[in-house]
Formats: structure tokens, C-alpha cells, sequence
């Protein structure tokens, strides 16, 4: 399959693998692609860089044909083309790896594999080619597992796996690394460029610039659905190229100076608490402490038991028999729901904001109401006080510069990044003494991620203990003070931000959980090869 | 012992068109629709088959006429839910009420009429065989063709690639999409495939079970094909043995009150719903088990993301 995909290459010289030319695509109240071109070279690996909403993943389905372009044309070894339907863009040899995993839990590896397979063939001889690519490229899966039984870098294998499998031209990743660890990330590298070398294209879309600097030779720069700009992102930084994405000035959260730390506020000790979710992760003897003033992280791939413990923190699984698991001020209050909590002045903020941190269908101003009823004094004889209840959301609208018509308007109408500064400034601003943060600026842009951020910090120095679960590393070394790892529902020890390497805590994420111990990686993501010869 | 092969009979003419009708739901419930209106398509069907064959004389017009009038109606389902994305549990609903009507409405003038029942298999000599002759070779053709329906579709779910895309869009409507697969199409075509199921159970009950029509003749029978597809958790060896064990249930309620014993026959009747509440309780304390069957998307309006 190698050699195809190479001599192919060469024929094609002189054309581009792909070119996009003028593509606009608008959907009713908004513009998501506006006059777009760009080419990648067969061999090259170049970024798609952009904001949510800056267009990337409608570009992305109109090349692989889920959608179709208003205007424009798309060109394919120098010649136009129209891509009715992913079957066409696969045909064509367009592989896509996609963000949100489109595989079924329920299916094995091999099931999903010829899903996605154009031609039908027999499962024996698929199996074979299988094993045969996966061995080729170091990739180990067992093609009889079951998906919901796989972590989340294998389940990532598989997407790659079966694009492989159609000798791709161009393989298309959206988003590739934001479930995986630094080492996963890494050995994902490695596969891309050894594709590259082959002259295979890649499209590689990602905000996380480090990694499009480390891999990618070319970028196109996205904003509002337009072009705005190419630049090489080995000569770039990446503040620079965050500032071409988000087209203003960036700066960086301003930690302070001397941090000081007050009492404990936070702590937890012992928890254990099994999942309640079908596949989740149980809790294993997790301990804890947040001073005041202090930002605390959680790093961890998701899954490994960081929504279990949200949920522990916030008092939505209640522990009746050990109340004393999990104090705040002191407080035994493990065998407390959320209300109880917040009573005692902590507030959170979950990861899932639409039906989860805030009914979609109500008001800013209701959604405000909702937590902040007692700390704000927003009842009075059970009945809502109107006009403090709409100051309130229109102080969290000014304070967090959310862009909304006002505190009338639904929560579901405000794209996700501004209504997570909403909910984060609800919470915020009801001056909490503990505040539990889950991804605070998953999917939200460069922008409103610098300033929630600095909101955290600000909370922090005014001595309120902040314990912020986040699976993005770049955001627990800019505002973490201390961080603690989690994996497979096991936490390790806390240790000060400044004591530790981003390689150290992709270990520790791995599942190593004594870093002062013996170094060989015990967990089978590292490991390669193993498990194919076995099928 | 001259009850067994009599008893037996009853027990299959009463298990066929349970397990017609829960095939049917079976592979609609696979692609992630919930079609509650079974129970109104039966009875549609079953009119349909009845005043058919009454008019024309032709049973096999009359079983024709029953399938297409079984895949109409839900299509009239499929419109409101896949197109519309109307909510499937009150739409289905509204399909049973709107079958009780609409066949009543129909067959008021059918009323009273009598039809030959469908011819049974009769090969000589073989179909003589004492016990298990007019058991195994003297039925009518839709109780095999039921056989066939129930190991065909277990057959299309586990060894074809059709349905493995079904069972895919059922599982993640979301995915079957991204990859490339028309999950309303999809679902509309296995949807048309419980209608025509559930109005050829309708036939077997107005043209060979009790050749006549009554109104609201089905009598349940939809609501217990629905709950057999839970209770068999999705699984068509399973749906077989529930269907006849269903079947069983019924059957035993008349002859116990023929053979003068006192058991309530609510208590008969409630026999398969209680069945299916149990299994229930039981799987969803192994959720694995479960979600190994259960098609993960059932019930869930498909729209489409950009």
C-alpha cells in the first residue's frame, strides 16, 4: 500500500494533492465559510488553525463531502471535483479522523472498521489487513474487543486504523490530540510523519499550537469563516500564531507575584466512591487539600474518574456513611447535597454547560437565580425578587463581558464560550469560599479562555481555594499553583507546579503512579507491539 | 393424553402473531425507533387482510393487502417522527389510538361476515403422522413464514453488512452520519419493516385465528409484541422462546378456567407484563449485559449537526 501511495505522489507532481478555491458554505444566521482557498502538497503536513466557530469543521465536511459548498470548487490532483457524500471522498482516497470519535460503543474493533469501509469484503480478509497495518505502523488493537471496553487513545487508533486502511492521499485530523496523553501524543507524530514521508497530505487541525509548530509545516490561519492569513509554524511562535487566530493581542494571565497561602478549606481524605455512570471509573482512596488562595489541578485523560469526583466535590452523590470524607471550612459535609454545600459558601462549575451548569431554555437572569438565590439574596418569601435577580445577570454580562442582547436571553442562544464566561461569572461573583471547576475553558476561544483564567486567579488572591479539573495541560501550568493526576480513579500525590515536567505528568497520566519508583512504563498505551502478536 | 396435540396448537396459532409482530419491532427498535403504535397497526392489518379477502375471495390478496396497509400507517409514523421529529412514545401512542379508531371505523360494515380460514399444510401421509404430523406439517403458512421472519432477521442482524449498519445507527445515530450512512433512511425503511410485520400479525388474527373481524380484536397483543422485544432484550433466539412462553401464558388461561380451575384471569393476563418487568429489574442491575443488546439511540430524534 506504501509503494502506491508514493509513486502516486510523484505523478501528481506539479499539482496540489488538494486545492480549495473560493468554497463558501452559509447556514441560516451565519457565514461559516466565506471565500476560502488554500492547497496542500501531496507529503505535506499542514494546519488548519482557528477559533471554535472560525470555520475549520465546516471546511473539514464539505472536503469529505458531508456537506455540500454553496460556492466554490474543490480540486483533487489538479482536477475539480464534486463530493456528493463521505463514500465519494473516501473513494477519492480522503480519510478523516474525527474529533468526536464516530465509532459504536457497543461494537467490536473490527465491526467498526468495515463500517467505515466502502467496498463490502470479508471480515476474515479485513481482519488480516488489519493486523497487517496496525503491525506496520506500530498501532496495537485486538480486532475483537469491544469499543467500550477501550481507553480513549486506543479508541483513537481505531479512526486511524481504518483510514489507513483505504491508502489515503489525505488523511484529515480534527482536534487528534486533545484526549491523549504527551506520550500518545508523541508516538502519534511519529505515525504522521512516517505517512508524510510516504507522500501522503495531512490536514491537521488543532488549537493547541505547540504541537502545530512541532509537526506541521504549513498553516492557514481561520477567522470568522475567512482566511486571514498562512504563515510557516516552525518560524512562528505561539503566542504569534494565537494572536493571527484570535486577531488582537494576547496576554498572559498575571499570576501575582507572592502568593500566600491561608488555611485549608478544602479536603478531602479516604474517598472511595463507586461510579454511578455504566462505564464509569470508581474512586479509589483519594485525597486531597485546597488552601485558601490556592489554585489546585487535576490533570488526567477524561475518564480516569474526574467526573466521579466533580461529582463527589459538589455533593451530587452524596456519601451518607462517611460524611467526614470530604470537609470544607472544617465541615464534615460528604453526606450533604449541593445546596447544603454552596450554604457553606463553595460553588461549581461542571464541565457540561447546556443541561448541566445551565438550563438551555431559561433566561440568563433565571439561570442566574438558580444558584445564586441565597448568597445573593434573590428570594424574599419564596417568591423571586425580579429586579436584583436581573441586576445580578446583568452584573455577571458587564463583569464577564459576555456578548448576549441582555439577561432575558435564553442560555442556549450564547455560544458555548459565552455562556461559560457566564456561568463561570455567576459563580464567581457569589464570592464563594471553595469553588470546584471543571474544564473551565473546554471549547471556549483563545480569548475568553485568557479571561476566565485571569478571573480564576483574581478569585484565588482574594483567598478563595480553587480546585480546577482540567484535561489541558497548557491550562494547569498557566494558573495552577499545586497539581495532582489522575488515573484510573487513583490520584497522585500533590506536588508544587514548579517541581514538575509536562513529561512527568504525562507519566503520571499514563497510569505511572510512583514516579519515584520504578521508571519502566507499566501501562500497555506506552507499550508497542504486544497485543497484535498475540491476535 | 389426547390434549397434548390439541393444547399444542393452540399454543403456536396463539405465539405466531406475537412473534410476527415483535420481529417486526425488533428490527425497528434495532435502528433506534421506538414504535409504540403496534398494537394500532395490527389492527389495521388485520382489517385490511379481513375486508380484502371478503370482498375478492383471495386470502393472499387479503395478506397482501394487510402488509401494504401495515407499511402505510407506519410511514404515517415515520413522517411524523423521522421528518418531523416528532416525539416517538406520544406519536406511537397516538398510532394505536388512531389503528383502534380508524379499523373500528372500517370494519363496522364487516362485521358479522364470514371467511374460510387460511388453508392448512396438508402433505399425505406425513401430516397424518400421530402427535407430530398435524403439530410439525399442518399448520397454515404464515405460522412457518414466522419461523422464517424470526431466523431471518437473527440472521441479517449478526451475519450481514446491511445489518450491522442497521444495528450501527441504532447504536449512535450521530457516528452512522458522520461516517456516511442516511440514518432517516435507514430508519424509515425499518420502520416500513415493523409496519408490514405488524399487519401481517394482524392478518394471521382476522384471516386464520378467528376468521372474522371484531372490533379491537387484537385484544393487547400488540402491548405484549412490544414488551416480548425487552423482555427477549433485543435478541431474536430469545424473542423466539418468549413468543411461544407468551404464547403458553395465554393459552394456559383458557384451558384453566375449561378445566375448572380457579385462578383469576387477570392474573393470566398479567402474567407476560409482570414476565417483562421482571426481566427488566434483572438486566438493568448487569447494565453490560444490557447494553451489549440495547440499542443505545432508541427514542432519540436524529437531527443532524453542522
Amino acid at each position: 500500500m506504501t509503494g502506491d501511495a508514493g509513486t502516486e505522489a510523484m505523478t501528481g507532481a506539479g499539482h496540489a494533492q488538494l486545492e480549495v478555491r473560493g468554497v463558501t458554505k452559509a447556514f441560516p444566521g451565519c457565514l461559516a465559510n466565506d471565500d476560502i482557498s488554500f492547497r496542500i502538497e501531496p507529503g505535506e503536513i499542514h494546519a488548519l488553525l482557528g477559533e471554535n466557530g472560525a470555520g475549520k469543521s465546516t471546511l473539514v465536511k464539505i472536503i469529505y463531502g458531508v456537506l455540500q459548498a454553496d460556492q466554490g470548487e474543490v480540486l483533487w490532483d489538479g482536477k475539480p471535483v464534486t463530493i456528493h457524500s463521505p463514500h465519494d471522498a473516501r473513494e477519492m482516497g480522503v480519510g478523516l479522523v474525527f474529533q468526536h470519535f464516530s465509532l459504536f460503543e457497543t461494537m467490536t474493533v473490527l465491526e467498526n472498521i468495515a463500517l467505515a469501509m466502502n467496498d463490502v469484503r470479508d471480515m476474515e480478509v479485513l481482519r488480516k489487513q488489519v493486523v497487517e497495518v496496525e503491525k506496520t505502523y506500530g498501532l496495537p488493537l485486538d480486532p475483537d474487543r469491544h469499543v467500550y471496553t477501550l481507553s480513549v487513545g486506543e479508541r483513537q487508533r481505531i479512526e486511524i486504523v481504518r483510514c489507513l486502511l483505504q491508502n489515503p492521499k489525505l488523511l484529515i485530523l480534527d482536534e487528534p490530540t486533545s484526549v491523549l496523553t504527551p506520550q500518545e501524543v508523541e508516538k502519534l507524530f511519529e505515525t504522521l510523519r512516517r505517512l508524510a514521508d510516504e507522500g501522503c497530505a495531512i490536514l491537521y487541525i488543532s488549537h493547541k499550537l505547540h504541537e502545530v509548530k512541532a509537526l506541521c509545516q504549513k498553516a492557514t490561519v481561520l477567522r470568522g469563516g475567512k482566511v486571514v492569513g498562512g504563515c510557516d509554524p516552525r518560524e512562528e511562535t505561539a503566542k504569534s500564531m494565537a494572536e493571527m487566530m484570535i486577531g488582537q493581542k494576547l496576554t498572559a494571565p498575571d499570576r501575582g507575584n507572592d502568593r500566600t497561602f491561608g488555611d485549608v478549606r478544602l479536603e478531602v481524605s479516604n474517598l472511595s466512591l463507586a461510579s454511578e455512570e455504566q462505564f464509569g471509573t470508581d474512586l479509589k482512596d483519594v485525597n486531597l487539600t485546597v488552601r485558601g488562595g490556592e489554585i489546585l489541578g487535576v490533570a488526567g485523560v477524561a475518564g480516569n474518574g474526574q467526573n466521579e469526583l466533580f461529582q463527589a466535590l459538589a455533593g451530587e452523590t452524596e456519601q451518607f456513611a462517611a460524611p467526614d470524607n470530604i470537609k470544607i471550612d472544617g465541615t464534615s459535609v460528604a453526606h450533604f447535597g449541593p445546596r447544603r454545600r454552596r450554604r457553606l459558601g463553595a460553588t461549581f462549575v461542571p464541565e457540561e454547560r447546556n443541561g448541566h451548569g445551565a438550563v438551555t431554555d431559561m433566561s440568563l437572569a433565571e439561570n442566574g437565580f438558580l444558584t445564586a438565590f441565597r448568597r445573593m439574596a434573590l428570594t424574599a418569601r419564596g417568591l423571586i425578587r425580579e429586579v436584583p435577580t436581573r441586576s445580578f445577570a446583568d452584573t455577571i454580562i458587564k463583569t464577564f463581558d459576555v456578548r448576549t442582547t441582555g439577561s432575558g436571553a435564553e442560555a442556549g442562544s450564547l455560544s458555548g464560550g459565552n455562556l461559560q464566561k457566564f456561568i463561570v461569572g455567576r459563580e464567581i461573583l457569589q464570592d464563594p469560599g471553595v469553588l470546584v471547576i471543571s474544564q473551565p475553558t473546554w471549547g471556549v476561544d483563545a480569548g475568553a479562555a485568557s479571561a476566565i483564567h485571569q478571573a480564576l486567579l483574581d478569585l484565588a488572591a482574594k483567598g478563595t481555594a480553587v480546585l480546577v479539573i482540567s484535561q489541558d495541560l497548557d491550562e494547569i501550568f498557566a494558573i495552577c499553583d499545586q497539581v495532582v493526576v489522575m488515573s484510573e480513579g487513583k490520584m497522585s500525590r500533590s506536588r508544587p507546579m514548579a517541581d514538575v515536567s509536562i513529561e512527568e505528568i504525562g507519566l503520571l497520566m499514563g497510569g505511572l503512579h510512583d514516579l519515584d519508583g520504578d521508571a519502566t512504563p507499566a501501562n500497555d498505551m506506552l507499550a508497542t507491539g504486544g497485543r497484535v502478536d498475540q491476535a | 393424553m389426547d390434549w397434548i396435540v390439541p393444547f399444542t396448537l393452540t399454543v403456536i396459532t396463539a405465539s405466531t402473531p406475537l412473534l410476527l409482530a415483535a420481529s417486526g419491532e425488533l428490527i425497528t427498535e434495532k435502528s433506534g425507533v421506538l414504535n409504540l403504535g403496534v398494537e394500532g397497526m395490527m389492527l389495521v392489518g388485520a382489517i385490511a387482510g379481513f375486508a380484502v379477502t371478503a370482498t375478492t375471495g383471495s386470502a393472499i390478496l387479503g395478506i397482501f393487502a394487510s402488509v401494504v396497509a401495515g407499511v402505510l400507517i407506519s410511514l404515517i409514523f415515520a413522517f411524523l417522527t423521522l421528518t418531523l421529529m416528532a416525539n416517538q412514545v406520544a406519536t406511537g401512542l397516538a398510532l394505536t389510538i388512531f389503528g383502534v379508531g380508524f379499523s373500528a371505523l372500517v370494519g363496522s360494515g364487516f362485521v358479522g361476515f364470514a371467511i374460510d380460514p387460511l388453508p392448512s399444510l396438508s402433505i399425505p401421509g406425513i401430516s397424518q403422522i400421530p402427535v407430530i404430523g398435524p403439530i410439525l406439517f399442518g399448520q397454515d403458512f404464515l405460522v412457518y413464514f414466522s419461523l422464517l421472519v424470526v431466523f431471518g432477521v437473527g440472521y441479517f442482524l449478526t451475519k450481514t453488512r446491511a445489518g450491522l449498519i442497521l444495528k450501527a445507527v441504532g447504536d449512535s445515530h450521530h457516528s452512522a452520519n458522520a461516517i456516511g450512512y442516511s440514518v432517516i433512511k435507514i430508519r424509515y425503511l425499518a420502520t416500513m419493516f415493523g409496519g408490514a410485520m405488524a399487519g401481517l400479525a394482524g392478518a394471521y388474527l382476522s384471516l386464520s385465528y378467528t376468521p372474522m373481524w371484531a372490533e379491537n380484536m387484537t385484544a393487547g397483543r400488540g402491548w405484549i409484541a412490544l414488551a416480548l422485544v425487552v423482555f427477549a432484550t433485543w435478541r431474536p433466539g430469545r424473542l423466539l422462546a418468549g413468543a411461544y412462553m407468551f404464547g403458553l401464558i395465554s393459552v394456559m388461561q383458557l384451558h384453566a378456567q375449561g378445566a375448572g380451575i380457579h385462578v383469576p384471569s387477570q392474573f393470566m393476563s398479567m402474567l407476560p407484563y409482570l414476565a417483562t418487568v421482571i426481566v427488566l429489574v434483572i438486566i438493568s442491575s448487569d447494565r453490560a449485559k444490557i447494553r451489549l443488546n440495547a440499542p443505545a439511540c432508541i427514542g432519540q430524534a436524529f437531527r443532524p449537526a453542522h
